[in-house]
């Protein structure tokens, strides 16, 4: 489907992982020099020329088990270390914001806002390091540059491919059923009621026309919602009101429990990972992406510190990054069917690749045994 | 009393993507059974359903993958395409085309769609499925092209007979006259919509005809039917126009839904029209068409609203409207409303 999808990602997801990560620091008392460093470094890395060059590439989007090796080489481009565990949660809470953003994006062009919006806090974030602060200007306009022009049919079909992305992922988060967001069963709860989108007209209004196109006769339909008038545009530009508040910090230091995912009830699901699954272009792309950030931009591991990003109810289980298949204690049947679904929808997505007897593709199952 | 009360639902293996018109509907009325197809990214799910609602048999059909190295082909749509002499189930994706006996049984045909070597910024892939007369197949292309494919009365020797190439842009929806009343004589065969909202209008033959090109206003047609020579077409702006198919007359303008419209269908024996959103409501309408003075009434009946889901597919199960079923993203399931 869309061709466009990964700079949108990456921006957004990486967005919501600089928010949670930002309010996690400040929670755990951190430094400011070491909070200000770890942010400059990942947000460098993620802004690198290199790196954003080979995301704008036109290429399909692959697989969670793909994004989350590279968002979690991103964190590691900073001196903090994150277990495995954390970046499991931190990779669930990331996913969720952004299915519920694009989910309830008000038109598909919208995305662009909820991207601006990441980008501008982003900005922020890193706004006492300028030479960090440029790379994010760079690429905002690249961005505008290149999706600003794009009709809004190609941008439903962006966004659709995202949905596909998310599909069936209802994990629960702790902030977003407190705000009414999500419902209990890890469902998002959409409105009928509130504005339209800029640029649609209130439902419930029938015309009809003569021949030589005059208007004959009006009447009204009740809708079953109750529908306003849209609000203001949004400023697509490089600094301005973006209006939609979708893609904002939902995060607070005040509440250092909302980053919480939940765990009762809910199907913790760690995709997977064996590297002879992934189909050749899903590896070359995970080769470029890495190969894209730069040695001398990682930092001494002798000088990093180690964080654990969430408290736990249980204790913490020595696994592999990326380790297999971890199913909760489940209590009712819905969760089980889903779990079935999810798990046979995994197992379903892999792909059986012809042997990568080429040297190419051992140099690269050997980085991914590094990792 | 409501006009329609809500059936069980029928559960499906995986949940519905968001796709337009993501649900297919084949009535078979010698065997008592109706065919539900649902488009799961590269999956489309097929339920047989019993009239009596006793018996649910399932099957998945994957997307072709020209070779394993490759990622996985999406799937755009799947739709059935009614013929005189056959029906088949017509999967449309990224690679290509594929056509099965109307069971999903036995793939009767392949086409590939011709996809650069490296990937270009504009996507590839195949949307828009309609039969047209007696032995045509039409499917979209995301250049806007049409592939236009005779269909013989049995076998597997389809072919490729024609190429339109007359949208711009990505084709969303194609629908045939579906009138339904034997000995009416409709010029128009054909209706085609595109991501920009144009409409071209045409006669099937040898040679297909365009008819009329009905301009859109830069918002995307996601969903059209052609009913007794009248175009009925949902837009991602919740608006529904009905035009005047052969000369481009806008006989009315609906401010249908809050949000993008996904799915229309109609029941051409009553007239009946459905329109689902992705703002969680499905409406029913009823279409009056006055000969004498070659015009048409819209009339509001009835709305469902499927509860913090947004719909991705709405159909009549039978060609009066007195029962419909609906899908949204997300659910695994095949929503069905009966009339009370």
């Amino acid at each position: 489907m869309s061709e466009r999808t990964l700079p949108l990602v990456f921006i957004n997801l990486g967005g919501e992982m600089l928010y949670i990560l930002d309010q996690r620091l400040h929670a755990l008392n951190t430094s400011d020099d070491n909070s200000e460093k770890v942010m400059n470094d990942i947000v460098g890395t993620m802004f690198g020329k290199d790196f954003m060059d080979e995301l704008l590439k036109p290429q399909q989007l692959y697989s969670h088990r793909t994004m989350k090796t590279v968002l979690t080489r991103l964190a590691h481009a900073s001196i903090m270390r994150l277990n495995p565990a954390s970046m499991d949660r931190l990779y669930e809470l990331m996913v969720m914001a952004f299915k519920y953003q694009v989910l309830l994006c008000p038109r598909p062009k919208d995305l662009l806002l909820i991207t601006y919006n990441h980008i501008d806090t982003i900005r922020e974030f890193v706004k006492d390091t300028p030479v960090v602060g440029n790379k994010v200007d760079e690429t905002h306009r690249k961005i505008i540059e290149i999706y600003s022009s794009l009709p809004e049919g190609e941008f439903q079909l962006l966004r659709q491919t995202l949905l596909i992305f998310f599909q069936d992922m209802h994990i629960r988060v702790s902030l977003f059923l407190k705000n009414q967001l999500q419902n209990p069963n890890g469902r998002f709860a959409l409105s009928t009621s509130g504005p339209v989108p800029y640029g649609m007209d209130v439902p419930g209004l029938i015309r009809t026309f003569d021949r030589k196109g005059r208007e004959v006769r009006r009447s009204e339909f009740p809708t079953g919602g109750s529908y306003t008038s849209p609000i203001r545009k949004g400023c697509f530009e490089l600094h301005g009101d973006r209006v939609i508040r979708l893609g904002m910090n939902m995060y607070t230091v005040n509440h250092p429990e909302e980053t919480h995912t939940s765990k009762a009830h809910s199907v913790k699901v760690i995709t997977d990972d064996t590297p002879n699954l992934l189909a050749k272009e899903e590896l070359n792309l995970l080769a470029r992406l890495m190969g894209s950030m730069k040695a001398d931009d990682m930092p001494k591991t002798e000088t990093g510190f180690q964080i654990n990003l969430f408290t736990t109810d249980q204790e913490e289980e020595e696994e592999p990054l990326f380790g297999v298949i971890n199913i909760q204690a489940m209590q009712d049947e819905q969760a089980a069917t889903q779990l079935a679904q999810i798990a046979g929808q995994f197992a379903e997505g892999e792909e059986q690749p012809e042997n990568l007897s080429s040297s190419k593709g051992d140099d690269l199952l050997a980085m991914m045994d590094d990792l | 009393i409501s006009m329609y009360h809500k059936e069980k639902s029928i559960q499906v293996k995986n949940s519905a993507s968001a796709l337009y018109n993501n649900l297919g509907v084949l009535r078979i009325a010698p065997r008592h059974l109706t065919y539900f197809t649902v488009v799961h990214a590269n999956v489309v799910n097929m339920v047989s359903a019993s009239w009596d609602g006793l018996n649910y048999s399932h099957r998945q059909l994957q997307s072709k993958e020209p070779n394993v190295a490759t990622s996985t082909s999406l799937i755009m749509q799947a739709a059935f395409c009614p013929l005189p002499s056959r029906d088949l189930l017509v999967v449309t994706s990224q690679k290509g085309i594929q056509m099965y006996e109307s069971d999903g049984s036995i793939m009767v045909y392949w086409h590939a769609l011709d996809t650069p070597e490296t990937p270009t910024a504009q996507a590839v892939f195949a949307r828009g499925i309609s039969a047209v007369r007696e032995s045509y197949i039409c499917v979209g292309v995301s250049s806007g092209a049409i592939l236009v494919f005779d269909v013989p009365i049995k076998g597997s020797n389809i072919t490729l007979s024609e190429v339109l190439k007359e949208h711009k842009e990505s084709i969303t929806d194609i629908a045939p006259e579906c009138s339904g009343q034997p000995g009416m004589e409709c010029i128009a065969d054909l209706v085609s919509a595109d991501d920009g909202g144009n409409l071209c209008v045409w006669k099937s033959g040898e040679d297909f005809q365009l008819l009329n090109n009905i301009p859109g206003f830069d918002m995307s047609c996601s969903s059209v039917k052609l009913w007794k020579g009248t175009v009925v077409a949902g837009y991602g702006t919740g608006q529904i126009h009905l035009y005047e198919a052969v000369t481009g007359i806008l006989h009315a303008e609906i401010n249908a839904h809050a949000r993008w419209i996904y799915s229309l269908d109609i029941a051409p024996f009553s007239g009946l029209l459905l329109s689902a959103a992705e703002d969680s409501l499905v409406r029913v309408w009823h279409l009056t068409m006055t000969p004498e003075t070659n015009s048409v009434e819209v009339a509001h009946l009835h709305n469902e609203c499927v509860t913090d889901t947004q719909i991705c597919g709405a159909k009549f199960c039978d060609g009066d409207g007195y029962a419909f079923a609906v899908t949204g993203y997300d659910l695994s399931e095949i929503i069905r409303y009966t009339q009370s």
